[in-house]
């Protein structure tokens, strides 16, 4: 069987994830949409775990695919909770745009 | 004797203390005064059977406190001869007093306290007397001065009082000051604090460098003792001092506390041989601190002040004779002295407790047909302190004026003077007090009546101690007391005078001297039946009435720059610290109301600060570092 | 070959994931997620790991992607009427994304004298039933606290998402 790795190399994986995390950064701070924001953590995540999964492999261990696991139950909850939360607000004040939660004022 | 019983001497008014501290208050006065008076008997007759059956010192370890480099500091306690001695009047006395107190403090609300402080105090005067290193010997020091402060003020809400227990704090301090330095300069000079250890180090090179650090040491040292044993120029503290309770004053500012000076410095006898120079200033200040005390006590008219002057007078002698480096005499005249002057303070103790709490002497007198044990036992303890055969202090105070003869005939000719001048003020005061007629009001005549057996028995006690005391060391050879000491002065062999005719003569011409000091005072107020006034005094008299002027002395030139630097620090000093501070403040307050802005409550702001600050982290992290 | 499947599967990874951030309708915005996430699960597959790929589209394709659209629908979203940012905002958002762009790719390239050339040893070490056996031994502790966290998020998604009753 052969591995992806020894064709591709470790270095391009590196740099699709850190593409695909910066992605995911540009979307939180260019949208105002909450839901878009939380997309915009779910590929956050997603590049994370990718990058995890490579050097698991990369190192042929398995701990590494197990941290992913976590990573995803961890996700799940957030989002769980966090669209929860939208929902309240969303019910208060008739939006989820985040420009107008401003109540964090020092 | 094993060690469960010395701990029980040590610690036995300790927990008598604090008996009363936790429970005194729900005690009954009787049973506080009970556990006070018992836990001082209890020590007591254990150091007498220490006394009796101790030949060797014996050495009670404790615990170690601690140790920096060559110098280890143990909770050591040694039992020797001197300590054993002292130990026994302490201890002896203190429970005679705790006695007296049970009577005379029963009407204070207070009692229990003032019994926990007594206890405190014996239990630091123990440890003071007990300790084995210089170290131990100041926890007792500062201990004991502690104790006087509170009883001094125990009377707290008079303000006079409270002032009174400062001043003697705070002149405490000055000597406790070079005491500490005297302390420090030892442990530098000889690696370490223990009494043996000092001597054998001095044994060794203090032969070569007879100047040097020991003499300084040696100066300290006895910078401390003038604070404690008031004398010249640190004594103005034991004339207030009367302020306190008359049991504290005869307990603690005449028998026992104001006695640590001269037993440091006769422990420390070996450190004092070797620094002459040192021993001649102590005597100078001793034989003047006499003087001048004595002549401040001829005019006043308040029973204790006159003690107290009196008090500050002995110690100047006792002082002389350790001056001279007669430590067993001057260890004698202590003894004695503390027989009669706490039997003369009970006896005034007794007066005022009659009187209600009058302490002016010219609204006394004609005392003696209604308190006739008190008029008796007073009288022996004026006859002692006077100086006249064969009471006790005409022994110990003949052996100082003997020795100040041989050494040095000024000396002897001030010595002389003041005991002269201390026949004169006591009798003053014992004429004034006891004879003639009554001159208080007529309530007070009225309820004049005998004090009750619990203050008349420690008096008798101590006025029988006063009369026979002088046994134990007479000047006709084979001294009991020169013999007992003889292991504590190793180093000098203190020859017993002999008695020649000369001898015989100064006793006589000592005796002559109280005598003639005696006439003067019958002249005055038995035959003329004068009665000081406080007005319109003139000259000397006045002088000798405002007491030199040292307390207005001090004041002007101590206590006024004092004020003056204070006062200077408070205006200028402190006002540009305090704006420096309260800058700091305001640019803090400035920035951190600007920087409020920052956190506008804005999520998308926060999120770019959040981007910036990890994409800063990660340059420095692996970009830069 | 497989290179060339891998260049495939980013530039789709890549592109959905910018359409995703980009695009005007959330709806739209859903639906190119989905996308991104099957194409990592096809990089999980690529890398061999199955069970993980498997897991991932249950998970996120499945139950994240289903709770994302459902509140959108929810809350009535599915039209273009966000009001975008002002443009310096937007121009900001660009720069800094770039800027931590540029950072990681140096920080992650500086970082790489630590890696060795690899080596495949043929050993096993993500087939289920290591996988299984990893994570009920080593990391049995951090498992049964990953139940209590989705409980817990659970009871909270409720409590919170709860009409309050009036009083």
């Amino acid at each position: 069987m052969q591995s992806i790795l020894e064709q591709v190399g470790i270095g391009n994986y590196i740099i699709l994830s850190a593409l695909l995390f910066c992605i995911g950064a540009f979307g939180i701070l260019y949208r105002r949409n909450a839901i878009i924001m939380f997309m915009s953590i779910e590929i956050m995540l997603n590049a994370v775990n990718l990058l995890l999964v490579a050097f698991s492999t990369y190192h042929q261990d398995a701990s590494g695919q197990v941290f992913v696991f976590f990573t995803m139950a961890v996700a799940a909850a957030e989002v769980a909770v966090g669209l929860a939360i939208l929902v309240s607000i969303y019910r208060n004040i008739g939006n989820i745009d985040i420009d107008n939660l401003k109540n964090l004022k020092g | 004797m094993n060690t469960t019983s010395l701990i029980v001497l040590l610690f036995a008014p300790l927990i008598g203390f604090l008996i009363n501290v936790f429970f005194g208050r729900k005690m009954s006065k009787n049973l506080s005064g009970v556990v006070g008076t018992a836990s001082v008997l209890l020590s007591f007759v254990i150091t007498l059977l220490l006394f009796f059956s101790v030949k060797q010192p014996i050495t009670l370890h404790l615990s170690e406190w601690f140790s920096i480099g060559k110098l280890a500091v143990n909770f050591d306690f040694v039992f020797d001869q001197l300590s054993i001695l002292w130990l026994l009047f302490v201890t002896g006395i203190g429970t005679l007093i705790h006695i007296y107190s049970i009577s005379y403090m029963h009407d204070d609300e207070n009692m229990y306290k003032f019994f926990a402080y007594l206890n405190l105090f014996i239990f630091f005067m123990i440890t003071l007397v007990a300790g084995s290193n210089l170290l131990i010997m100041f926890i007792g020091w500062e201990g004991v001065g502690l104790c006087s402060y509170l009883l001094i003020g125990f009377w707290y809400k008079n303000q006079d009082y409270n002032d009174a227990a400062k001043k003697a704090f705070i002149m405490n301090r000055i000597g406790d000051l070079g005491f500490l330095i005297g302390i420090f300069i030892l442990g530098f000079a000889t690696n370490t604090l223990e009494f043996s250890g000092i001597q054998q180090a001095i044994d060794v090179d203090g032969v070569v460098s007879t100047s040097g650090w020991y003499s300084i040491a040696a100066f300290c040292l006895f910078v401390g003792a003038c604070g404690k044993s008031a004398q010249l120029p640190l004594y103005t503290w034991l004339p207030d001092a009367m302020a306190g309770p008359t049991p504290v004053s005869a307990l603690i500012h005449a028998a026992t506390m104001v006695t640590a000076g001269i037993f440091m410095i006769t422990r420390m006898n070996f450190l004092f041989d070797i620094a002459p120079i040192v021993q001649n200033i102590i005597a100078v200040v001793g034989v003047t601190t006499a003087l001048v005390a004595a002549s401040i006590g001829l005019v006043q008219n308040d029973i204790k002040k006159v003690l107290a002057y009196s008090t500050v007078s002995q110690l100047g002698l006792m002082f002389l004779a350790l001056g001279l480096g007669a430590y067993q005499v001057a260890v004698f005249h202590v003894i004695t002295h503390a027989f009669f002057k706490a039997c003369l303070f009970l006896g005034s103790g007794s007066v005022i407790h009659a009187l209600h709490g009058e302490q002016d002497m010219r609204k006394m007198g004609g005392l003696r047909g209604s308190m006739k044990i008190t008029y008796i036992t007073f009288l022996i303890a004026t006859l002692a302190i006077a100086g006249l055969p064969p009471f006790a202090g005409f022994w110990s105070k003949d052996e100082i004026l003997l020795t100040a003869f041989h050494e040095n005939k000024v000396l002897w000719v001030l010595a002389t003077i003041a005991s002269i001048m201390t026949a004169f003020y006591m009798f003053r005061l014992l004429y004034l007090t006891f004879f003639n007629e009554f001159r208080g009001t007529e309530e007070q005549k009225k309820h004049l009546h005998e004090s009750p057996s619990l203050i008349t028995f420690p008096l008798i006690v101590l006025a029988v101690l006063s009369a026979l005391g002088g046994l134990i060391s007479l000047p006709f050879g084979n001294s009991w007391l020169n013999h007992y000491l003889m292991p504590i002065f190793a180093h000098k062999e203190h020859a017993e005078h002999h008695l020649g005719a000369t001898e015989y003569g100064l006793m006589a011409f000592a005796v002559l001297g109280a005598l003639i000091g005696i006439g003067i005072a019958y002249n005055l107020y038995m035959k003329k039946k004068e009665v000081p006034t406080s007005d319109e005094v003139q000259g000397l008299h006045k002088v000798l009435s405002n007491k030199y002027y040292i307390d207005e002395i001090y004041m002007a030139i101590i206590v006024t720059p004092i004020y003056g630097l204070a006062s200077f620090s408070k205006n200028f000093i402190e006002k540009y610290i305090s704006k420096s501070v309260f800058g700091l403040g305001n640019v803090v307050s400035v920035l951190s109301i600007q920087g409020k802005k920052v956190q506008n409550g804005n999520v998308g702001f926060y999120l770019f600060a959040f981007v910036f600050s990890i994409s800063a982290f990660l340059i420095y992290l692996f970009l830069i570092r | 070959m497989l290179e060339i499947v891998f260049y495939i599967l980013s530039a789709i990874t890549l592109g959905t994931a910018f359409l995703t951030v980009y695009s005007k309708n959330p709806i739209h915005s859903a639906i190119y997620l989905v996308v991104s996430f099957f194409s990592i699960a096809g990089h999980y597959l690529l890398f061999n790991a199955q069970f993980l790929a498997m897991v991932h589209i249950i998970v996120y394709a499945g139950a994240i992607m289903v709770l994302l659209l459902f509140t959108l629908m929810l809350m009535n979203l599915n039209k273009e009427d966000e009001v975008s940012k002002p443009i310096y905002i937007k121009f900001a958002a660009v720069f800094s994304a770039g800027i931590l762009a540029l950072v990681l790719i140096s920080a992650l390239k500086t970082a790489q004298p630590e890696m060795i050339e690899y080596v495949s040893s043929n050993e096993d070490y993500q087939s289920i039933k290591v996988l299984g056996k990893v994570l009920l031994n080593e990391y049995m502790v951090p498992f049964e606290f990953a139940s209590v966290l989705l409980l817990v998020s659970m009871i909270g998604a409720v409590l919170i998402s709860k009409k309050e009753e009036k009083i």
